[in-house]
């Protein structure tokens, strides 16, 4: 009940701050299991990404998140855990597979928010993507993994500043993509930076 | 000072009535032409100006602060728009956080406490320096004056410029009581009716391109037939203004010729920045912008020229 209300002030919020148009180019809002794989350039990445998704999708949808920023303090615990579900991952490599927590989301049913860069970019353009997004995909040969770009959001909130400030925001989804039978981990993280490259507005 | 004169009552009225019958054409073309864009477009329209005198009206109903807030509101989603479009850096956060946080809700509480003397000088002496001073001592020098005249032009178009629709309410005219809010609503609705009939007439009998380069869907017919029946349209309403029926007109033409303008100043910026409409808040119309770039020119001129003409001082 409070965290359902948490959820949607955090929702409103964000669409007052960035407008955050979602575009559904490349496919459908479906309620099937998907891996949304995004750039990430701000902290308001993921609820972006959740407010361009109907509720009964954000329900079943997971963002993949990392342990050690947000496991730091009880404001973020209760955020990770009660309001946006998160998958925490250890980037410290202390697990023997790290991606295990993402893997077992994926064997209940949920969907997935899986930001490949692993960390927060500068800016315009994409880092270079970790191999992270290639094992999910091709332990989940059948799970569509959806391309997503979020633009502008570093100009709302930079590295650095605490305060936002308004711009406008979009969301675009592509076209899904699966990891083929037999694909190299280099030749399916190009093609899934390429699919994210190709969402940038000009 | 009241917003619910029956003059109001009489305006909300009349519009809601052209608007359902407009609704009702748009059905009726509809269902003689299934799926054809350009007529869905014109039903969205339709539906958007709905919505526009619903919200606009409503805030005339529940009184001065309302109408404020509202356009407090409608210098947000503005400013928001402009400033996407600007080449912003970094270096320039802090400036747009006075944009958005300081300097847009201290305009609109000035012009709530009635304080001429501060809300005509706010921004353009206050924010003005304030910007620039900002923008330097983030020490980014990379396009300076660009960036930094960017977020002032945005600060007085989208702030500065609208706030004198409801700064109208402020004025005290010899004659005409408490009715300075129908001030606000002449403007609105000769800016508003002149941008309509301006496409109306373009749309029907457009031969010659204006200004191709700027805005190509502006024709010389459209202009001249838009902005003569706007000043038609401005003589008849003189009952709700404090003018001679032939200032009415007069000023009509200027508002009607101001918003013209700006439209064309807005859309060389549109242009430049290389999109088509400010973004898509509104639909059919494009965005906030997009629907008010005629007023955020007639609006401060008309205010100007009403307080100085007619108005104690």
């Amino acid at each position: 009940m409070i965290a359902g209300f948490i959820e949607s002030l955090l929702i409103v919020s964000v669409r007052l701050l960035a407008g955050a148009q979602a575009r559904w180019q490349g496919c459908g809002q479906s309620p099937e299991q998907r891996i949304y794989v995004a750039n990430h350039t701000s902290h308001l990445d993921v609820v972006l990404l959740f407010s361009a998704l109907p509720a009964a999708l954000r329900r079943r949808t997971r963002p993949i998140a990392a342990a050690e920023y947000w496991t730091a303090g009880p404001l973020r615990r209760y955020l990770i855990h009660n309001i946006f579900r998160g998958v925490l991952i250890e980037r410290d490599r202390s697990q023997l597979n790290p991606l295990e927590p993402a893997a077992s989301a994926l064997r209940q049913g949920d969907s997935l928010i899986f930001f490949p860069e692993g960390t927060r970019g500068p800016g315009e353009g994409l880092q270079p993507l970790k191999p992270g997004i290639f094992h999910l995909a091709s332990w989940f040969p059948g799970v569509d993994i959806v391309p997503v770009w979020i633009d502008n959001s570093y100009r709302i909130l930079p590295k650095g500043f605490a305060i936002p400030v308004p711009l406008l925001c979009s969301i675009t989804f592509g076209t899904p993509l699966r990891c083929k039978a037999g694909q190299q981990q280099n030749e399916f993280l190009a093609e899934v930076r390429t699919a994210l490259e190709a969402l940038q507005p000009c | 000072m009241d917003t619910r004169t029956p003059e109001v009552y009489w305006i909300l009225g009349s519009l809601l009535a052209l608007v359902s019958l407009a609704s009702l054409i748009g059905l009726l073309l509809r269902r003689r032409q299934p799926a054809n864009p350009a007529i869905e477009n014109l039903n969205a329209r339709i539906r958007a100006w709905l919505v526009m005198i619903l919200i606009g009206g409503g805030a005339l109903l529940a009184g001065r602060i309302a109408v404020i807030l509202l356009f407090a509101c409608v210098s947000f989603l503005a400013l928001r728009e402009f400033v996407t479009q600007t080449p912003v850096r970094r270096a320039d956060h802090s400036a747009l956080f006075m944009c958005f946080f300081i300097a847009l809700p201290v305009q609109y509480l000035l012009i709530g406490a009635d304080k001429y003397g501060l809300f005509s000088i706010w921004i353009p002496v206050y924010g003005f320096l304030g910007l620039a001073v900002l923008a330097a001592l983030f020490t980014d020098t990379t396009r300076f004056l660009d960036r930094t005249a960017a977020t002032q032009w945005g600060l007085i178009v989208c702030v500065y410029c609208v706030s004198h629709i409801p700064a109208l309410m402020t004025l005290q005219i010899p004659g005409y009581g408490n009715r300075a809010p129908l001030l606000m609503v002449f403007l609105v609705l000769i800016t508003q009716a002149s941008d309509i009939l301006q496409y109306v007439w373009g749309k029907l009998f457009g031969r010659h391109p204006l200004v191709p380069a700027v805005s190509p869907s502006k024709t010389v017919e459209g202009l001249l037939g838009g902005v003569l029946s706007a000043t038609l349209l401005g003589a008849l309403l003189w009952r709700i203004t404090p003018f001679k029926i032939w200032q009415a007109g007069v000023i009509a033409l200027l508002i009607a010729v101001l918003g013209f303008l700006g439209g064309l100043v807005m859309s060389a910026i549109k242009r430049d920045r290389g999109i088509k409409d400010w973004s898509h808040l509104i639909e059919g119309h494009g965005g906030m912008l997009d629907r008010i770039d005629s007023l955020c020119f007639s609006a401060p001129v008309f205010f100007h020229l009403t307080r100085y003409f007619f108005g104690h001082t």
